[in-house]
């Protein structure tokens, strides 16, 4: 295993901490000195000592004086840096926000604080989340605590790389595509995608707004099930946030009786043999365990991959348009006109997969365009949106790998964007429909870690960690 | 099988405020090329019945109520990050010329 350090539960370190045993300030300095023992690769790009520092003597104080601080009372975390956090940067990996200070601050890093949970850290990211590989950070890619030389996965390849490594005991993450999930699958953790609207986005760099969801990286169930449970629910800073199941945190669970559909269309061809044999040792166990597992279809899954990057690219162009460099951000202090201004900054302050699918998005929003790509894509989501639908009748849960393979080599795929593009395949479906999705460790294959998908219906992500808990359980 | 070619890329380059140079025009023209015909695979789907998505958990038509809320912003803290200013406001450069 690749960690440099350990961590007891979660739930461990708020009860020692809240118990005095233990202090918040000599947690917060364990996970500072494990960063930085990290460095060669590349996790994170900005340390938030001063104010963890604070935060954490704050607690301590608070406790010596009998106060109850709450369920993470002074267990570190990582955000990746495209959360937006008083007294830090956020870059979001790229040039054009290389100086920006975040004004406010997001909806979900207050409540994490204000359970107690102290921020030491934010996590490097391809440029405002576009990739699959944190290959197109500004800052340099992240390297696969599981080996150097291959990538973390993207684009939360930072907090993904930072949980393996043991730098904090949670991160956090965002999944537009599978920017939660890939990464957690190619560096041997757990990471969650709730339903669309489950978490507030306030304060989060937006990438596509019919898409981008929030969710968290940890070890095990238990831990990434007490993160959500803080974060989930309606928050009035963001309009588009659900109403939250009554709790999240999962005590026992078992396969017996669960009804899992077993994708069809992620076993066809590309699927890489090793990742195939993991995913067929999980179908055995969970089979062996009671549970019903039956094979299912959804042909339109073989459609979402172009969907997706029909429709992101379009709400990234319009999205990305703001980084003007008048307000904030990179200013093109040598421009002629105010034209020329905005020409400039965003030449500069954009990596490469940046200005692609802005290009994209402007081009398939055009007029004459729109009809043929923008709508058409639209209603194909419709379709897939109901294929998912007609299945979770028969079956409560889908299963299926994250990737195609493990993680590849640094450097395989940056000249060619299509091929990266398909990295995330068996991703992208689960954000065009708004279903909660998890990428749980399923072994190794060739000392690489391979990751298992579960999925279930819109608002059942509660009952989709206990899935979770249940496969980890029976491996254990 | 869609090919775009040098101007086709200017434009959507200056659609998007983006002032690229003779190498990025060239690598994108090519790659735009193949993402496009890629995603050209939608054209042949059958969508008969159904209409487009664009909101995918039955949301609409949210709205607050219009009160003042105190999101602990000041201008101050707007500002801050401003290239440039006068008088508290943000200066530009000459919009023509």
């Amino acid at each position: 295993m690749a960690a440099l350090d350990s961590w007891p539960a979660i739930k461990d370190i708020a009860r020692s901490v809240q118990a005095g045993e233990t202090t918040a300030i000599s947690q917060v300095e364990k996970a500072l000195a494990i960063i930085e023992k990290s460095k060669d690769y590349n996790a994170i790009l900005s340390v938030t000592s001063e104010r963890a520092r604070k935060r954490a003597v704050e607690i301590d104080a608070s406790i010596a004086k009998g106060q109850k601080i709450g369920k993470l009372a002074g267990v570190p975390f990582i955000a990746k840096d495209n959360f937006l956090a008083f007294g830090a940067p956020t870059t979001a990996a790229s040039h054009i926000l290389e100086n920006f200070e975040a004004p406010y601050q997001a909806s979900a890093i207050a409540k994490l604080e204000a359970e107690g949970a102290i921020l030491v850290a934010k996590s490097n990211l391809d440029a405002f989340a576009h990739g699959s590989s944190t290959e197109n950070s500004a800052y340099g890619p992240t390297k696969n605590p599981h080996d150097i030389s291959r990538v973390p996965g993207g684009s939360s390849g930072g907090s993904a790389a930072a949980v393996a490594l043991g730098l904090t005991p949670f991160a956090l993450g965002t999944d537009t595509g599978g920017s939660i999930r890939l990464p957690a699958s190619y560096c041997g953790v757990i990471g969650f995608k709730p339903t669309y609207g489950l978490v507030s986005r306030y304060g989060v760099v937006a990438m596509a707004s019919s898409t981008d969801v929030i969710g968290p990286f940890a070890r095990n169930a238990q831990d990434t099930a007490i993160v959500l449970d803080v974060l989930a629910g309606r928050d009035s800073f963001d309009g588009t946030t659900i109403e939250r199941q009554k709790q999240y945190e999962v005590g026992s669970a078992s396969l017996k009786g669960k009804k899992i559909g077993i994708v069809k269309e992620f076993f066809g061809k590309g699927l890489s043999e090793d990742v195939r044999k993991n995913i067929d040792a999980q179908i055995s166990i969970a089979k062996k365990e009671g549970a019903e597992v039956v094979e299912v279809s959804i042909p339109s899954i073989d459609l979402a991959l172009a969907v997706y990057y029909v429709l992101v690219p379009a709400e990234v162009s319009s999205n990305l348009s703001r980084y003007d460099g008048q307000r904030y951000g990179l200013s093109a202090t040598d421009a002629e006109n105010l034209d020329e201004s905005y020409e400039l900054a965003r030449e500069r302050g954009f990596e490469a997969e940046n200005k692609r699918r802005i290009l994209i998005g402007t081009y398939v929003l055009s007029s004459g365009y729109y009809d043929a790509y923008y709508k058409k894509a639209q209603t194909v989501r419709t379709k897939l949106i109901s294929e998912f639908n007609e299945v979770f009748e028969k079956v409560d849960f889908l299963l299926g790998p994250t990737a195609p393979g493990t993680a590849f080599k640094l450097g395989e795929n940056v000249d060619d964007p299509l091929a990266m593009y398909l990295v995330d395949i068996m991703t992208v479906s689960a954000n065009l429909v708004g279903i909660p999705s998890v990428s749980v460790p399923a072994g190794t294959a060739s000392g690489l870690p391979v990751g298992m998908q579960l999925m279930a219906p819109q608002s059942k992500d509660a009952e989709l960690l206990e899935l979770a808990y249940a496969f980890e359980e029976v491996q254990s | 099988m869609t090919k775009f070619s040098d101007a086709d890329v200017q434009k959507l380059a200056r659609l998007s405020r983006l002032q690229l140079s003779k190498k990025e025009i060239s690598t994108f023209k090519d790659e735009l090329s193949a993402i496009v015909s890629y995603v050209e695979q939608l054209q042949k789907v059958d969508v008969a019945g159904f209409v487009p998505t664009s909101q995918v958990t039955g949301l609409t038509d949210v709205v607050r109520a219009d009160e003042l809320v105190d999101y602990g912003v000041t201008p101050a803290d707007l500002l801050k990050n401003a290239p440039a200013l006068e008088d508290d406001q943000f200066k530009v450069k000459r919009m023509v010329g």
